[in-house]
């Protein structure tokens, strides 16, 4: 089990260096930098929801939070993006740290409405400040610049994006296979025992959430610069439920899982886009099927049907 | 000095009184149990002893250091470990990781260094593996090392809950009725398994139903009725003892 979980990371690679190649336009290469961008925010949020039980209805306000550090910062006050993106993580990072410990006092349906009451505080003070912000209108993002060079075409994110896509995964496999990882899916699977072996848990939760909240910030700040445009829809309710959504329909406790919900719930509304109207009800009812018949998720379902009998 | 001293400990759940003023003092390297019938406050008494609960009154010292109070990982970190009556293994996790994770306090834990794979974290881990797959072989799942927890049967996963308490590598290990639901023959082994461990230099202490295996392994037996103290003392003493009998076989029997 140890080894072969890394052989999709080789895979995901070779897609990866292969794909810029092989897409007909700039249309599909846009596609696949929002869903290398969804799938490192899923990634996250899996290591939160998947691997630790727990459960976060407001990612999309840490996402926010990148996203408006990377506008605002530059634009009114002149900062360097690089600062401004790091500004914006560390930000997200220090407010996951303060509300996490009362909040992961919390369980089940209670976790949830205090992390989404934590997403539309963090929305509502977006959308108030409009001085800063623009308000509900939104506001444009200044590019970024790495070393001296502007880093502004679709192909040129791309890289950045399927870079950090490489590293994330790496890094989340990394983790679960460790002592970290292992303590952090004890303590979902038995709260009590893992306890009892000597995890602090409350320490453990803490520091995952923020760990995630750190990386959707990060990538608010990438999705910001990359669109070059922000509004505070990108921080609300039902962003962050998106992004729950992609974690269940790819697979809870899977990092590939995380990807290829990504990459299908990124999709999904440019394919069903012929359903004119339509394409919500659609939208849902693929949805409901998935839940209905692959509860565990789309690759843990797969994962289990082809290695019928063998361990892991 | 007694390895753990209980003192007049109590706990009050709104009106039920589940463990009143029960003292008793537990020697370093005896096996020691405690018996008495259905809602006596045997789990609650380990409950309240490994952090879970934390008592209305009384005290408690490991070592003459007062404990009570201190939350489930402390406690693990003074090695104190426990079983669980009912069952509390990972089931998202393989097996021998069920084990593995007993070990957390002696490996390094930094997140950052997980998550660059460090070579020297993962030696220790992979020499951990060997360590737990050793583990699962002394408590006799020696087949399972390669198992998902989820597909193991209810006996086996009782002694995984050994396995894992082992990896501590603890002074004090609490075993909660780890032969319930067993057949005589798994009860047997279960028998043997705890002769094991009290043998490697652990204190035991066990609360058990089966009266065979109890009177079998104790050098002190404590019996609650009602969450209060019945009787104590070696296996002879407390099996002669009036109000033990009227206990178990009601006072008419």
């Amino acid at each position: 089990m140890n080894k072969r979980i890394y052989y999709g990371l080789y895979g995901l690679i070779v897609i990866l260096l292969v794909l810029p190649f092989v897409v007909p336009n700039n249309f599909y290469l846009d596609l696949a930098v929002r869903m290398a961008i969804n799938a490192i925010i899923v990634i996250g949020l899996n290591l939160l929801i998947g691997f630790a039980g727990q459960i976060s209805l407001g990612h999309a306000g840490f996402l926010g939070i990148g996203a408006y550090a990377s506008a605002v910062l530059p634009m009114h006050f002149g900062w360097h993006p690089v600062t401004a993106m790091l500004t914006g993580a560390l930000a997200s990072a220090l407010l996951a740290a303060l509300v996490a410990k009362p909040i992961f006092k919390l369980k089940g349906h209670y976790l949830a409405m205090a992390t989404l009451g934590l997403g539309i505080i963090i929305n509502i003070a977006l959308r108030n400040e409009a001085q800063w912000t623009g308000g509900p209108d939104g506001m444009p993002v200044l590019p970024m610049a790495l070393f001296g060079f502007e880093i502004g075409s679709d192909r040129q994110w791309y890289w950045v994006v399927a870079a950090l896509l490489v590293l994330t995964v790496w890094g989340s496999l990394n983790l679960i296979d460790s002592p970290f990882g292992r303590a952090l899916r004890a303590l979902h699977g038995s709260e009590v025992a893992s306890q009892v072996v000597g995890v602090n848990v409350a320490r453990y939760k803490v520091s995952i959430f923020v760990l995630s909240a750190f990386s959707a910030s990060i990538m608010g700040s990438i999705s910001a610069h990359y669109i070059g445009f922000i509004s505070p829809n990108f921080a609300d309710f039902f962003h962050s439920i998106e992004l729950v959504t992609m974690v269940v329909i790819g697979g809870m406790a899977s990092v590939y899982g995380s990807i290829v919900g990504a990459v299908l719930l990124t999709a999904l509304p440019q394919a069903l886009a012929t359903f004119e109207g339509w394409e919500t009800v659609a939208f849902g009812a693929i949805l409901m099927l998935c839940m209905i018949f692959m509860p565990r998720g789309l690759v843990p379902t797969l994962a289990a049907r082809f290695s019928k009998g063998d361990d892991k | 000095m007694s390895l753990l001293e209980v003192k007049d400990l109590s706990i009050h759940f709104g009106g039920v009184k589940a463990v009143q003023n029960v003292s008793f003092s537990i020697d370093s390297g005896i096996v020691y149990s405690v018996i008495g019938p259905n809602g006596a406050g045997k789990t609650t008494l380990f409950n309240l002893i490994t952090g879970v609960y934390t008592p209305t009154s009384g005290e408690i010292r490991l070592d003459g250091e007062i404990i009570q109070g201190k939350s489930p990982d402390e406690l693990a970190r003074r090695g104190m470990a426990r079983t669980f009556q009912n069952l509390q293994i990972c089931m998202n996790m393989s097996a021998i990781e069920n084990v593995m994770v007993g070990a957390h306090l002696r490996l390094d834990r930094n997140l950052f260094k997980a998550m660059l794979r460090l070579p020297a974290l993962k030696r220790r881990d992979e020499a951990l593996r060997e360590e737990a797959a050793g583990l699962m072989e002394f408590v006799g799942l020696g087949e399972y090392v390669g198992a998902r927890a989820d597909a193991m049967s209810y006996g086996a996963l009782k002694r995984l809950e050994i396995a894992r308490a082992l990896a501590m590598k603890p002074r004090l290990i609490f075993l909660d009725e780890p032969a319930a639901g067993l057949n005589p023959k798994e009860t047997q082994e279960v028998d043997h398994l705890v002769r094991k461990v009290a043998d490697s230099g652990i204190t035991v202490v066990l609360v058990e139903h089966d009266m065979k295996m109890v009177m079998n392994l104790s050098d002190r037996i404590l019996v609650l009725d009602y969450g209060r103290k019945l009787a104590e003392g070696t296996g002879q003493e407390v099996r002669g003892n009036p109000d033990v009998i009227a206990a178990y076989l009601g006072t008419h029997a």
